[in-house]
């Protein structure tokens, strides 16, 4: 066992985990952060990815099934709760209907708020190589890119672009 | 998928982790970003007593010049030698290989050194330090060796590395006016190069002085091309067509379920001709 601290949501946490356990079961059955999923357990389909902070103190986007929990010792992380639920890349997501069974989607909403702290003014092109470590495989994507541009103008505080008609969805 | 039980170290000096590798022996493994490893320790294909964590190592990680060579701490992620603009400056190859590896997510965790221990003859960066003939200093219980990138890769996923030695620095010579081109085709985002290439070229006024080739998943380690370097000495650019059909001299490529060699054979000559036309013309 190792003794680890970790801020989650902003909460800190003090455990003592067996060292082979990883980020990610840690998140969900420790410290019951369900919100974050296991998908494939491969480092493949970026479920899991959560916000880690580097020792430069920037949050950057993990695959919580490819850190293990004493990677984490001393880090700050942000799962899909930690958002509140009324991020603006939430919101996005279920206005322009970027999600149908939603499985994917903690990890999609966690990488795309990671893409947006680097490029807050994405081309579509941008968006889905950002977003190319997170495997959907029910919308098509096309939502999704949609999703992130909407809530990218909202972050950089476009109004205009936000209040625009939500279209027909393409296939 | 959990790995098999192990003690863990997380030593915060060089000598610390090396005492600690010499006296596990061959039964521990270092981890860095652990993305190649832990993956393997998922699927139990390897189940080492001991991990030595070099996450409590800062001074192995960042970029910096010492006279004109660009010198990487073995902890430096991928996105960080992608989007260093001292990297992006003085050896824009090792930068564009890192752009191309795995996704985001990946590069936020991945390392040089890491992808350069591993010695994966699919990964990137091995190709990018063979091309650009770096130097790899590794740290021992005796001290330090440095070792050409050349001779660093021994086999599939096989390097010179000690059981006792950590991959502590690569340094990278400047090529002040030589163009570079990393040229990679995988089947999907994420995937692993099916072959790629690196060129790196010396040009003056229209004629290629010298260039370097190295080939990606060629063979069970990074190959160089030595025929298409003899056969782009001192010649004019429009050399680079016949030259490039020389790309598959000295190569072993496998076939599995991504290409057969003969498709490896072939790409290897296509992207080395595109890889150094945009090299020479950059």
């Amino acid at each position: 066992m190792t003794r680890i601290s970790v801020t989650v949501d902003g909460t800190r946490y003090e455990d003592d985990v067996p060292s082979r356990t990883l980020l990610v079961h840690h998140l969900r059955e420790q410290l019951g952060k369900v919100g974050t999923v296991v998908g494939c357990d491969t480092s493949n389909c970026g479920a899991c990815t959560v916000l880690m902070t580097d020792p430069d103190g920037v949050p950057r986007g993990v695959k919580s099934c490819t850190v293990l929990a004493v990677q984490a010792d001393g880090r700050e992380v942000t799962t899909i709760e930690g958002l509140g639920g009324d991020h603006p890349v939430q919101r996005a997501f279920h206005e322009r209907h970027a999600l149908q069974c939603g499985y994917c989607t903690p990890g999609m909403v966690m990488a795309a708020v990671d893409l947006l702290r680097e490029q807050p003014d994405p081309s579509d092109a941008q968006v889905r190589e950002g977003l190319e470590g997170n495997l959907c495989r029910c919308t098509g994507y096309q939502n999704i890119v949609r999703a992130v541009q909407q809530a990218a103008a909202e972050l950089r505080g476009n109004e205009a672009a936000v209040t625009q008609p939500v279209g027909v969805s393409g296939p | 998928m959990i790995p098999a039980a192990f003690d863990y170290l997380r030593p915060t000096t060089v000598e610390d982790a090396v005492a600690a590798l010499a006296e596990a022996g061959e039964e521990a493994k270092v981890l860095a970003g652990g993305h190649s490893l832990l993956p393997v320790l998922r699927l139990r294909l390897a189940a080492p007593t001991l991990l030595v964590d070099l996450g409590g190592l800062p001074q192995l990680r960042g970029v910096r010049t010492d006279g004109d060579t660009l010198v990487l701490g073995a902890m430096t992620t991928h996105a960080e030698v992608a989007g260093a603009p001292v990297v992006v400056d003085a050896a824009p190859l090792l930068a564009q290989a890192a752009a191309t590896i795995g996704d985001r997510q990946v590069r936020h965790r991945g390392t040089l050194g890491g992808s350069l221990a591993h010695a994966d003859p699919a990964g990137d960066l091995p190709t990018a330090a063979v091309a650009l003939d770096a130097e790899l200093v590794l740290a021992g219980p005796a001290g330090r060796r440095t070792v050409p990138a050349r001779e660093f890769f021994v086999d599939y996923f096989t390097t010179t590395l000690r059981p006792d030695e950590l991959l502590v620095e690569v340094r990278v010579p400047a090529l002040p006016g030589w163009g570079s081109h990393y040229l990679k085709v995988n089947r999907t985002a994420q995937a692993w190069a099916t072959v790629a290439v690196a060129a790196v070229v010396e040009r003056e006024n229209g004629t290629i002085t010298q260039a370097r080739v190295a080939l990606t998943n060629m063979g069970p380690t990074p190959v160089r091309a030595v025929a298409v370097e003899r056969a782009l000495a001192g010649v004019p650019v429009d050399a680079i067509e016949a030259a490039a059909a020389h790309a598959v001299e000295g190569t072993s490529p496998a076939s599995d379920t991504t290409a057969s060699a003969d498709y490896r054979r072939h790409l290897a000559q296509v992207l080395a001709r595109r890889a150094l036309t945009a090299a020479a013309g950059s």
